[in-house]
């Protein structure tokens, strides 16, 4: 029972790690909380249920769609609001309110287009057969996504820390102003960012058939939250601290899961709470308090 | 005399007089519910700058508080309706230390406190105290006037308190607090007692909007008093209108919660649309809201 659920907690936390990785990125670079977060990758499930539907394609297959798509989408989305909200008078809450409002417009189009039906896409499509992992056995779809999900981490470790766009990332991250002042184009390194973000939100929802259950239009403000209570358990602002932050959070919800499942759904929102108000560096933070 | 008050008499005294001429009673009630919650918001998000999202938490505690006092402890509903803002007074005690978070830090977590409340109290381990998923029923003291007649007297309280941060120290204190914590400590305002003070008074109205409201409708399950809905209504609402003026949500939620009942009852979504750009326009166009329109032209609006 134990060894099953810790397995499961390690695949689960490698999910809600990339679900929760592009919030963090945003975050990291401009210092604001997407609070449509949710809705993009809501809006990623929707894809790459769309390309299941009418092509039977495999949820793999639509990630190369997804990241193109909602790339083009951060950048435009960030050139259209972001150095304006900048200028602002109070640029944080004012941001926050904008994105809230964005979520909404998400939610509103997605059940215009979709529906209120919850939607599933059958987790046998990569096989029937279970697969056996440290002696325990899950469905394949679960090993699939949290393979991807490792896959996409590491790849955002090799763009920030091997990459001259990931250096001008981070640099923007460490100080905007100081980042602007040795020539770095901030503007554009953070459209780039915040097109990474949403890709990796929507790569998330590509899977979150299979990790979550079902995918409707107003799951979007739940994962947010949950996203948001994974970066702030790892760190704000620090990306790898999220994988650390979904490994706890993937963790701890299985085991609730286990032993006390009528409470596990508290479990994202008594961490969240606890952890602001005690740490609210994360787990990983340096003792400089961002709250 | 200070400034708003024949606003406010004004307002309350339409809300006496339109259910003689106007039928839909239950509209009537929520737009009163709407316009006090709405003013709660004001007084939290208006005069501190802290944004709850989970301010709906109030509104389930104090429904809960009220509905458990009748059902648990035999309270009469005047007595009950006290007990449920002290829910709601007692809940926003024990979240008190959120408030030394700020900005969307505190927002997010508001938000999750509400949800905690909701899960706990719908939990079905609690059946035999909270009646857990099945919901309340308070048919036995059902009086649709009489709680029409209690929203009526709750909202003449929140518009006064909202009279009274805008012509008082206080009020002036908390926009101080509100702009700049640090200098505000330095110019003498006790930062923490004061944003303290005005978390309860915010809460206090939504404990008594919902245990009104739970008596107004006697049956309901968990999941609408806790619904995320009715704070994002109540910001907006706020927001629209105009933050920290009196009139500001009063014609925020008329014209908004006037259209929801328009087309948002039998299509949401449309509503939600509308709502969404509404959102966005006022953040990029005026962040002040309808209210600073003739603030520009220079009419003096309460």
């Amino acid at each position: 029972m134990i060894a099953y659920t810790l397995s499961a907690g390690l695949l689960f936390g490698l999910y809600f790690s990339l679900a929760a990785l592009g919030l963090n990125l945003v975050f990291g670079v401009m210092r604001l909380i997407n609070l449509a977060h949710g809705d993009f990758l809501m809006l990623g499930a929707f894809l790459a249920y769309g390309l299941y539907t009418v092509a039977g394609l495999n949820p793999l297959y639509a990630i190369p769609a997804e990241v193109v798509v909602f790339m083009f989408a951060g950048v435009i989305l960030y050139y259209a609001v972001v150095p304006r909200l900048l200028a602002s008078h109070n640029p944080e809450m004012l941001s926050f309110i904008l994105l809230f409002g964005l979520s909404q417009i998400i939610e509103a189009l997605a059940v215009i287009a979709f529906g209120n039906d919850e939607r599933a896409i059958p987790s046998t499509i990569y096989g029937s057969r279970p697969v056996s992992l440290f002696g325990q056995t899950f469905p394949v779809a679960w090993v699939v996504s949290a393979a991807v999900s490792a896959l996409a981490l590491l790849a955002v470790y090799l763009y920030l820390h091997h990459s001259r766009l990931g250096y001008a990332t981070r640099a923007v991250m460490a100080s905007r102003d100081e980042a602007a002042g040795t020539g770095i184009n901030v503007h554009r390194v953070s459209a780039i960012a915040l097109g990474v973000g949403l890709a990796l939100a929507a790569t998330a929802g590509a899977f979150s058939a299979f990790m979550l259950g079902s995918i409707g239009p107003d799951m979007g403000i739940h994962i947010t939250t949950v996203s948001f209570a994974v970066i702030v358990i790892g760190s704000l602002g620090n990306p790898l601290g999220t994988v650390l932050g979904g490994l706890v959070y993937g963790l701890g919800l299985m085991f609730m899961e286990t032993y006390h499942p009528s409470w596990a759904d508290l479990l994202p929102f008594v961490l969240l709470i606890v952890i602001l108000l005690i740490r609210p560096s994360g787990l990983l933070g340096q003792r400089v308090r961002l709250a | 005399m200070p400034r708003g008050v024949w606003f406010s008499v004004g307002v309350v005294l339409l809300f006496v007089v339109l259910p003689f001429v106007y039928g839909n009673h239950d509209l009537l009630f929520s737009m009163m519910m709407y316009l006090v919650l709405a003013q709660g918001i004001n007084v939290l998000f208006g005069f501190t700058g802290y944004l709850p999202f989970g301010y709906v938490g109030f509104f389930g505690a104090g429904a809960y508080g009220m509905s458990l006092a009748i059902l648990l402890l035999h309270f009469p509903p005047f007595a009950a309706l006290i007990a449920g803002a002290a829910a709601a007074v007692l809940v926003a005690l024990v979240l008190a230390p959120l408030l030394r978070l700020s900005g969307a830090y505190f927002a997010i977590a508001s938000l999750a406190a509400s949800e905690v409340l909701y899960y706990v109290i719908s939990n079905p381990h609690l059946t035999s105290i909270t009646q857990g998923p099945y919901g309340i029923n308070l048919a036995a003291v059902y009086d649709s006037s009489a709680s029409y007649a209690v929203m009526v007297a709750v909202l003449a309280l929140a518009l006064g308190m909202v009279v009274y941060l805008r012509n008082s120290r206080t009020g002036l204190a908390l926009q101080a607090i509100r702009e700049e914590p640090v200098s505000a400590g330095f110019a003498g305002v006790n930062v923490v007692r004061e944003r303290t003070r005005a978390w309860l008074m915010s809460a206090a109205l939504a404990g008594l909007a919902g245990g009104a409201y739970a008596w107004h409708v006697s049956v309901f399950y968990p999941k609408p008093v806790f619904d995320l809905n009715i704070s994002v209504f109540a910001i907006v609402f706020t927001l629209f209108g105009g933050v920290a003026t009196l009139s500001g949500p009063v014609v925020g939620t008329l014209l908004l919660y006037g259209l929801y009942n328009w087309i948002g009852i039998s299509q949401p979504q449309y509503f939600q649309l509308v709502f969404g750009v509404v959102i966005v326009a006022l953040v990029l166009f005026l962040p002040n809201g309808l209210v600073s329109l003739l603030r520009r032209v220079g009419a003096n609006v309460p």
